[in-house]
């Protein structure tokens, strides 16, 4: 298969042939590695579907059952494999529907290439069937755009969208190509790009700085690192395993973070942030040296930022040099790829151990499960808990598979106790909170990591924006497992209403249609689960599965999720109950 | 916080479609409003120069740059306070011409306010004048107790007194 594909590449490159511009959109994403797009057709797109279907060996093509679910199966894909996700939608309403998962892959820095199919150029402006201005709606949250109204642009362009949509702070980008276009014949001839003159995307490292952060490591006594996604799409894993076990510093990761060091690392203490880790959030305002990398000190992560380790100096490790000084202020900036940056400092930290301070720690940890974790994961009420479902696959996955999650509730308590091995297991929508996520992006993660089990934990609300994609699973055979955790509530509005509102519940109780006769409908294997008793087996024969799975369990309607940092409040004042 | 500033933000991009809208949006989303902006070609063959005139605090003005500068079409962007700078505005009056022949006063005002007559017919005169905002606004004043037919102005062009190592990014 790879050296069919390397083979292809090459006469990709060699052969100069006159072909239309559908073809060469064709041609572009095979140069570029694509074996996998996810999208919907439609009128102004059908030029290049014709080439598609031609293609089909060579290709393939996902049809979703929306837009939006192509997006977020591009960006499940692209976060499981750390390649470009490839979405393409018609005009128009085709086009809109890409946003959200465009808006999603931009906040949370996820390596995408949406292609859309625009009016003829004669036509633009003049409100065309399905013309909507893509390039403009997409702008603010596309890393870059660009409309091709000519067919000879079409190499250049696509090696530049792969290019800028991989390098540097990876993120979406949006090519619109005008129908005339895809019809224009051409002379194609693809050369990748390397380089584009007015961006820069890894800033220059500066060596000054990197001693003046080790300085402050080798000196801190209370040294505390936080980790962000920018290990994972570095690919620095193994050069931040390395520096955190020399200098001994306890490690806590932000949501987008996790599965960059394994949960079982004697030097992870948890995740930070609204419902992260009791220990880690508490220590974060009495460490003396915060080390954050790559990262970007979201408010989720912060709290009140007046607030916020005050007392520390900051060594902040970053690719993006908008993000310096953006919330925090650091002490130290290194700019750069995590996976150079923490190589180069590796020979200028000492050696050492903070034994004291990470038994701090611990002594957070025990509380944390006296008050909150034992009551999650070992309840002993009746009504069954999100934590212990998450415990179950935890059990039957052994820590390998890819969790990933929807936005709510659900979520946060998934990633709280999913454990995880290895890397790039821990796929979820962090800063933009796109309910409706889960479902596509489990499909394209699954696509891509084929050989990994591939867990979707659900709410019930934010599976029901995405539920058409079932028929995307039934279509392709995508073997994801699917598993709901149904409170019938959109849980963690109505848990701010609970603490925030008085208990008013405005339109967040929801009546929930029979989701395992729905997904028997879509011929999936499905279960329900409504006692503690079936659980532990059911999960097992879920994860069992050789095909996609869909679980249903009914967990207790208003549970809430703890810890919790409060909106305005600072990391030291989590709570909780 | 910090007080707010008047800002020029001088802007070296690619001369493409859609960019202006792109380093707009980057105030729009932060609710800020622009004074002026102003696109041109630059010292440098196809590049662009955006000019722009805001009012915002220092730590502001920082962190947009920064949110400029990370646009992939943006070659390099920097910000200067009025001192930095040597800045000009221009703009243009329509006027009535039989104020020429009436008025003894429109001569001496043209004169006063070193503005020039641009263009002339028998129905109506234009005057242009450049400078700075305040004798733009000065002259509006004066002029518009005579009755101003139509008023443009263009936005702030700057030039800065520190170097540009611009064209040395793009070797």
């Amino acid at each position: 298969m790879e050296t069919r594909e390397k083979k292809s590449k090459k006469e990709e490159i060699k052969t100069n042939v006159t072909v239309s511009g559908a073809e060469a959109v064709v041609k572009c994403l095979l140069a570029e590695g694509v074996d996998i797009l996810y999208g919907y057709p439609g009128g102004a797109i059908m030029p290049v579907y014709d080439e598609l279907y031609k293609y089909k060996d060579k290709l393939n093509h996902v049809l979703t059952r929306h837009e939006q679910g192509a997006t977020h199966s591009a960006q499940g894909y692209a976060r499981a494999t750390g390649k470009v996700g490839v979405a393409m939608a018609t005009s128009g309403p085709g086009a809109t529907n890409l946003i959200t998962g465009i808006a999603d892959a931009q906040i949370d820095s996820t390596p995408m290439v949406c292609i859309t199919g625009q009016v003829a150029s004669h036509l633009l402006g003049s409100d065309a069937f399905q013309e909507t201005d893509i390039v403009g709606i997409s702008t603010p949250v596309t890393k870059w755009n660009y409309q091709i109204t000519k067919a000879s642009e079409i190499p250049e362009i696509f090696a530049k969208a792969f290019y800028i949509a991989r390098s540097g702070r990876p993120g979406p980008v949006l090519i619109d190509i005008t129908k005339d276009a895809q019809f224009e014949q051409f002379e194609f001839s693809y050369e990748k790009c390397t380089s584009v003159r007015s961006y820069k995307a890894i800033p220059e490292l500066n060596i000054e700085a990197v001693k003046e952060a080790a300085n402050l490591i080798n000196e801190a006594k209370k040294p505390f690192v936080i980790w962000g996604q920018g290990i994972v799409l570095g690919e620095a894993e193994e050069e931040f395993k390395e520096f955190i076990e020399k200098a001994g510093i306890p490690s806590a990761s932000t949501l987008l973070g996790l599965s960059a060091l394994p949960t079982k690392h004697p030097l992870h203490v948890g995740m930070v942030g609204m419902h992260g880790n009791y220990g880690p959030n508490k220590l974060t305002n009495e460490c003396d040296v915060l080390i954050a990398v790559g990262m970007r000190f979201d408010d989720r992560v912060t709290g009140d930022l007046s607030r916020y380790a005050k007392q520390a100096k900051v060594v902040h490790f970053e690719i993006d040099p908008a993000e310096i000084d953006k919330n925090v202020k650091a002490n130290v900036a290194v700019l750069g790829n995590a996976k150079e940056t923490l190589k180069t400092i590796l020979p200028f930290v000492k050696e050492n151990m903070h034994k004291e301070w990470l038994q701090e720690f611990r002594d957070y940890d025990a509380t944390e499960f006296d008050k909150v974790i034992k009551k999650d994961l070992y309840p002993t009420k009746e009504g069954l808990t999100m934590g212990e479902v998450i415990k179950e696959i935890n059990k039957a996955s052994q820590g390998d598979a890819i969790v990933v999650t929807d936005v709510g509730q659900h979520q946060m308590v998934a990633c709280r106790y999913a454990e995880f091995n290895q890397t790039k297991s821990n796929i979820t929508s962090g800063g933009l909170g796109t309910m409706g996520f889960a479902l596509p992006a489990a499909i394209g993660a699954k696509m891509g990591a084929p050989e990994r089990e591939v867990v979707a934990v659900i709410g019930d609300g934010g599976y029901q924006m995405t539920i058409q994609e079932l028929g995307t699973i039934l279509q392709t055979k995508a073997a994801v497992k699917i598993v709901v955790l149904n409170n019938e509530f959109l849980g963690m509005v109505r848990q701010w209403q609970q603490l925030f509102f008085d208990k008013r519940y405005a339109s967040t109780e929801m009546t929930n249609p029979d989701f395992v006769a729905i997904a028997k409908g879509y011929h999936l294997k499905a279960n329900r689960v409504t006692k503690r008793e079936e659980l532990e087996n059911v999960v097992q024969e879920m994860m069992q599965s050789e095909e996609a799975y869909f679980l249903e369990v009914c967990v207790e309607k208003e549970d809430n999720v703890f810890p919790m940092i409060a909106t305005g409040s600072s990391v030291s004042e989590v709570r909780l109950s | 916080m910090s007080t707010k500033n008047t800002y020029t933000v001088s802007i070296y991009t690619e001369n493409n479609v859609g960019l202006l809208n792109r380093i707009s949006a980057i105030f729009q989303r932060r609710h800020m409003n622009i004074e002026s902006i102003n696109s041109s070609k630059s010292e440098i063959k196809n590049v662009s120069r955006i000019t722009i005139l805001v009012k915002i605090t220092e730590d502001q003005m920082k962190k947009i740059i920064g949110q400029i500068e990370k646009q992939v079409e943006v070659i390099k962007a920097f910000y200067h306070s009025e001192e930095e700078t040597i800045y000009q505005e221009s703009c243009l009056f329509k006027l009535n011409s039989d104020l020429l022949i009436e008025n003894d006063e429109i001569q001496m005002i043209i004169n006063q306010s070193k503005s020039r007559v641009i263009n002339i017919n028998k129905d109506f005169f234009v005057l242009e004048k450049s400078g700075s905002k305040e004798e733009v606004e000065e002259l509006y004043q004066i002029l518009k107790k005579h009755g101003i037919m139509q008023f443009v102005r263009s936005g702030r062009i700057a030039i800065t007194k520190e170097e540009m190592k611009i064209s040395k990014m793009l070797d």
